[in-house]
This record gives structure tokens, C-alpha cells and sequence, in this order.
């Protein structure tokens, strides 16, 4: 049976997905393609965010009595990692390939150390403390990745 | 302990910078080494200027960033808490410093004592190191083909210290010692048990992180390590008596491991996610491609006795694993390590909505492919002038450079830190 958290991992390979096209549009200088498709990621991004911030996390805190851990510490993150793609989507509008490129490599490496962070020890955690609700809860996560337009490969 | 402690365990940035800052200088100085001693340091691995300049590049240049680097890997990586790590990195850090010059200059100068203190400095640095970041890898609540490989990693410095304690310490008093044998269990283990074991601990990691490459596989994340130790404990048989036979079935066993890792890191990478390439991918490519060479050349060596019979050929493996395999994945690592901290400590510095400079805007991606090719140029000279020592003297030079463009370049990141975090405490006074 798949883990409740499941989901969110595949999302964040989806998500890097779309991350490279978006990046290597904008090193083609290929700036028409590039929009749509840093528009898409910062989409699906800022969906998967909310969906931890208002589903998993209320969740994980209500059923450990955990609200300044680590559940903390990633919404700091993702406010961190909000600034950076505003950063690329100011760099795009002003067609600025190198400052894209510096804020795309910063959010890269810093995505990846919270995607590790979540799917080695917090995901893990969460799928411990709510397995008793995984039935609603996992349905819910899944309907909000799923419904945020572009499927859940 | 809960598990939730090891998510905001990052040291001070002074912790692993000193160690990466100070490494560069023993490159530039194995290299200006060269420069003075020229060809003759290349005629065989047992000169004492070779011996010198080896162990400033694998205790100056490689373990002074791999212990700084795993400082900083294990609490934020692999969720282990290390003990007080300030006060560690400011003791280990000037200690192994000294423990490296004094073991160079023992090599030139042949002084006794002066081994001997090397021998003791070496064994309070990494002592210390090895029960802190032991103590730390043993009590995490993570799990897995990193940590796994990472605990044996540790396990293979220890051995590599035990016999290289022993080796300055039968240098220091005379005394009957089979030297030859043990200075190859002793290089064994440093590299492949300790240095090679990390790497591939570190890059089952930052492969997939840095390039969005698959994972590699399970069966060799796990098998590698294991597999691996094994091969080191029968070679470390050898104190026993050993047939030649045996020793080349595990020379070639240990080797063909390694072919297997740096194989399989090349074909993750060619099937990247990550469209763009930069530096550090070249770093790792070229690291690994050597990695390959140093396979290829000793199964070379194996079916030419008059090649292998030569002394030098010993130097080219040399070259081949320290500049080739160590010096370019470190140089690649520490250019997405070292400005990626630096955003970061900015970021918690300056709080949400400052925006630090990005990671290309503290080292530009034009000057890492700079010192790239430079890097590539002193390796190809220094493979050359194994075999045409006239060559020796200018491969020094470009392997002092490489080291010295390398060091340059991470101080410019560091001024761009300090310059801004002066804006920051600006800005707050400001206020």
C-alpha cells in the first residue's frame, strides 16, 4: 500500500521536471517558450507548498502537539524559496538570463535539501503519527495535487 | 533524542570554510614543490619529495576539505548532531594544519622527531574528529546507502590513521618494519576505505541533487560499501604473506568496484533531468572518467610486466587517483557547496525578503570553467611529465595555479559575504 505521503514525493519529481524545462528554456535565451513554462513550475511549486502548509502540517502538529519543529522549519523554507522564485520571475520579465540562472542554481540546491529533509525524516514522521486518518487525509492530498491542472505523473 | 533536532543543526559558516579556505594552499604548495624539485620527484613513488608532495595533497588538499565538508554534510544531510562543532573545527583544524607540514618537512628533511610529532598530531586531530562525527553518524535517526557508506568511510580514516601512526613512528625510530607492505595498506586505505568511500557516500546524494539524474541503484548504493570493505580487509591480509597473484586479483577487484561507481555515475549524468551543464558536472565527469583511466591503466600494467616494472608507472596511478579523481571532484564540489552556504548563512542573516546575491553572482560560472581548463591543463601535464620529466617543472607551476585560481576564487565568495553581511548589520543599525 503506498505510504499517505506518497504523493507528495512523486509531486516533487514532477515539480523538477518542470524545473529543468523552465531553466533550460531560459539558457536557450529562448524567452517566449520560457514564460509559460516558469509560470507552470512556480505553479505547481507554490500548489505543493500550500498543500503541505494547509493539509499535512495542521494535520502532523494536531496529532503530535509538534508546532515549533519541523513543521516550522519548512514553512520558513518555503517562504525562502517564495523570495527566490520571485527573484527568477523579476529576472525573466527583465529578459536577464545570468541573474535568472544565479537565483534558478540557488533554488535548485536549496529545493533539493528540503525535498530530501521531507522525504527522509519528515514525511516519514507523518506517515507514523497519522496513519489513523491516512484514509481522508491521503484522499484530500492527492485531490489537491491532482487538481492543480497538470497531472501527477 | 526526537528526530526533529536534526533539522536545524547547520554549523557557523567559519566551521567548514576554514577547512576549505586553507586546502587550496597545500595544492599550490605540492605543486611549487614540484616546480623546485622538478623531474626527479617524479622518477619513483619512494622519493622523498614525491612522499612530501603525496601527502600534501591527500592530508592537505583532500582530507582538510573532506573533514570540513562532512562537519557540515552529517548534521544537515544525514541528521547527525555533532558535539560542540566550533570548538572541534577550531582544534582539529590548526592541528591537522600542522600535522601536515610537519609530516612534508619530516619527508624532505628526513628528521626523526619531526615524524614523530607529525604522527601525534595526526593521531589528536583525527582522533577527536573521528569519536565527534563518529558519535554523531552512529546516533542518527536516518538511514540508508548514505549513511551506510559515510559510517565505513569513518571506519576506513581510522585504519588509514592506525597505519600511518605506525609508519611515521618506525620511520621516526628505525627498526624493522615491512614498510613496503604497509604503506600499501596504509594507501589503501586512505583512499579508497576513507576518501573514495566518502565521495560515493556524498554523491549517491549531490548527483541527483545537483543534476536531477536518477538515483542510483539500490543494489549498488548498498553493495558498493560493502563490497568494498571487503576487498580492503583481505588486501590488508597481505601482513600475513601474500602471493603476487592475490595481490593483483585485489588490486584489479578494488579497482573494478571503483570502475563500477564512476561508470554508473556517467550514465546517471547522461540521463540528467537538468538540461544545462556547468562546472562542477565537468569536475565529477573528469573525475570519474580518471577514475576509469586509473582501472584501465593498472589492468595495462598488469599485462606489461617491463611497464609495471618501472617506477614511474606507480607515479601515474598517483597522479591519475590525487589530481585526477580527488583534486577535480573536490574542486567541483566546492563550487556548489561553498557559494550555496554562503546564500544561506545571508539568508538567515538578513531574515525573509533580503535577497542575497545568487550563487552565480559570488562565483561566476565563467571563471569556475576558467580554472576548469586550467585544472584540466596541469592534470594532463603532470600525467605527461611522468614519463618526460622536463615537462616536471611547468606541471608544478600549473598545479599551483589550478590550486591557487581554485583558493582565489572561493575568497572571492567570501568577500561577497562579508561585504554584504556588513550591509545587513548596516541596514539593522539603521533601523
Amino acid at each position: 500500500m503506498p505510504s499517505l505521503t506518497e504523493p507528495l514525493h512523486r509531486h516533487h519529481k514532477h515539480c523538477d521536471d518542470l524545473f529543468a524545462d523552465a531553466e533550460a528554456a531560459v539558457a536557450a535565451r529562448d524567452w517566449e517558450r520560457a514564460g509559460p513554462l516558469v509560470v507552470d513550475f512556480q505553479k505547481e511549486l507554490e500548489t505543493h507548498f500550500r498543500t503541505e502548509e494547509e493539509v499535512l502540517f495542521p494535520a502532523f502538529e494536531a496529532s503530535t502537539g509538534m508546532v515549533g519543529g519541523p513543521t516550522q522549519m519548512m514553512r520558513f523554507e518555503h517562504a525562502q524559496m517564495r523570495d527566490l522564485m520571485d527573484q527568477m520571475q523579476v529576472a525573466l520579465s527583465g529578459r536577464q538570463g545570468d541573474n535568472f540562472a544565479g537565483a534558478a542554481e540557488t533554488l535548485l540546491i536549496f529545493m533539493q535539501q528540503h525535498n530530501m529533509k521531507e522525504e527522509n525524516i519528515l514525511y516519514p514522521m507523518c506517515d507514523r503519527s497519522l496513519a489513523a486518518q491516512a484514509g481522508p487525509l491521503g484522499v484530500e492530498l492527492s485531490g489537491r495535487l491532482a487538481a492543480s491542472c497538470l497531472p501527477v505523473s | 533524542m526526537h528526530p526533529n533536532l536534526s533539522f536545524e543543526q547547520a554549523p557557523p559558516l567559519s566551521v567548514p570554510f576554514r577547512f576549505f579556505l586553507t586546502a587550496p594552499l597545500f595544492g599550490v604548495a605540492a605543486g611549487l614543490l614540484l616546480f623546485v624539485q622538478g623531474g626527479a620527484m617524479l622518477g619513483s613513488r619512494w622519493m622523498p619529495g614525491t612522499l612530501a608532495g603525496t601527502h600534501l595533497l591527500v592530508a592537505g588538499f583532500m582530507l582538510q576539505t573532506m573533514c570540513g565538508a562532512l562537519l557540515q554534510f552529517v548534521p544537515v544531510a544525514a541528521g547527525g548532531n555533532i558535539w560542540r562543532p566550533r570548538l572541534v573545527a577550531g582544534v582539529v583544524h590548526p592541528l591537522l594544519v600542522a600535522a601536515v607540514l610537519l609530516l612534508a618537512t619530516a619527508f624532505l628533511t628526513e628528521h626523526t622527531m619531526l615524524f614523530l610529532a607529525a604522527a601525534h598530531s595526526f593521531a589528536l586531530a583525527l582522533g577527536i574528529y573521528l569519536l565527534v562525527v563518529a558519535r554523531a553518524l552512529w546516533r542518527t535517526p536516518a538511514c540508508g546507502a548514505t549513511i551506510i557508506t559515510l559510517r565505513i568511510a569513518l571506519a576506513g580514516l581510522l585504519v588509514t590513521l592506525i597505519f600511518g601512526v605506525a609508519l611515521a613512528s618506525g620511520l621516526a625510530r628505525g627498526g624493522n618494519l615491512p614498510f613496503l607492505i604497509l604503506t600499501d595498506i596504509h594507501a589503501a586505505w586512505g583512499l579508497g576505505g576513507w576518501a573514495l568511500m566518502l565521495l560515493a557516500g556524498v554523491a549517491y546524494f549531490v548527483v541527483p541533487m545537483f543534476q536531477l539524474t536518477p538515483a542510483y541503484p539500490a543494489w549498488l548504493a548498498r553493495g558498493f560499501p560493502w563490497l568494498l570493505l571487503v576487498v580492503l580487509l583481505l588486501w590488508t591480509t597481505q601482513l600475513f604473506g601474500f602471493s603476487d597473484n592475490a595481490r593483483i586479483a585485489l588490486l584489479l577487484s578494488g579497482l573494478g568496484l571503483a570502475g563500477v561507481f564512476a561508470a554508473e555515475t556517467l550514465h546517471l549524468q547522461s540521463r540528467r533531468r537538468r538540461k544545462v551543464s556547468d562546472s562542477t558536472l565537468w569536475f565529477f565527469r573528469t573525475a570519474m572518467i580518471s577514475l576509469l583511466a586509473l582501472l584501465l591503466s593498472v589492468a595495462l600494467f598488469v599485462m606489461l610486466p617491463t611497464l609495471s616494472s618501472d617506477p614511474r608507472s606507480a607515479v601515474w596511478l598517483g597522479m591519475l587517483v590525487l589530481v585526477g579523481v580527488f583534486v577535480s571532484a573536490i574542486s567541483g564540489m566546492l563550487y556548489k557547496i561553498v557559494p550555496f552556504l554562503i546564500w544561506l548563512h545571508l539568508q538567515r542573516l538578513g531574515g525573509l525578503n533580503t535577497l542575497p546575491p545568487t550563487m552565480n553572482q559570488m562565483i561566476a560560472e565563467r571563471t569556475m570553467r576558467r580554472q576548469y581548463f586550467v585544472h584540466l591543463g596541469a592534470l594532463a601535464l603532470l600525467l605527461a611529465a611522468v614519463w618526460l620529466p622536463a615537462l616536471a617543472r611547468l606541471a608544478g607551476l600549473a598545479l599551483a595555479l589550478d590550486c591557487a585560481l581554485l583558493g582565489l576564487n572561493l575568497i572571492v565568495a567570501v568577500r561577497v559575504y562579508l561585504g554584504f553581511k556588513d550591509r545587513i548589520h548596516a541596514a539593522a543599525g539603521d533601523r
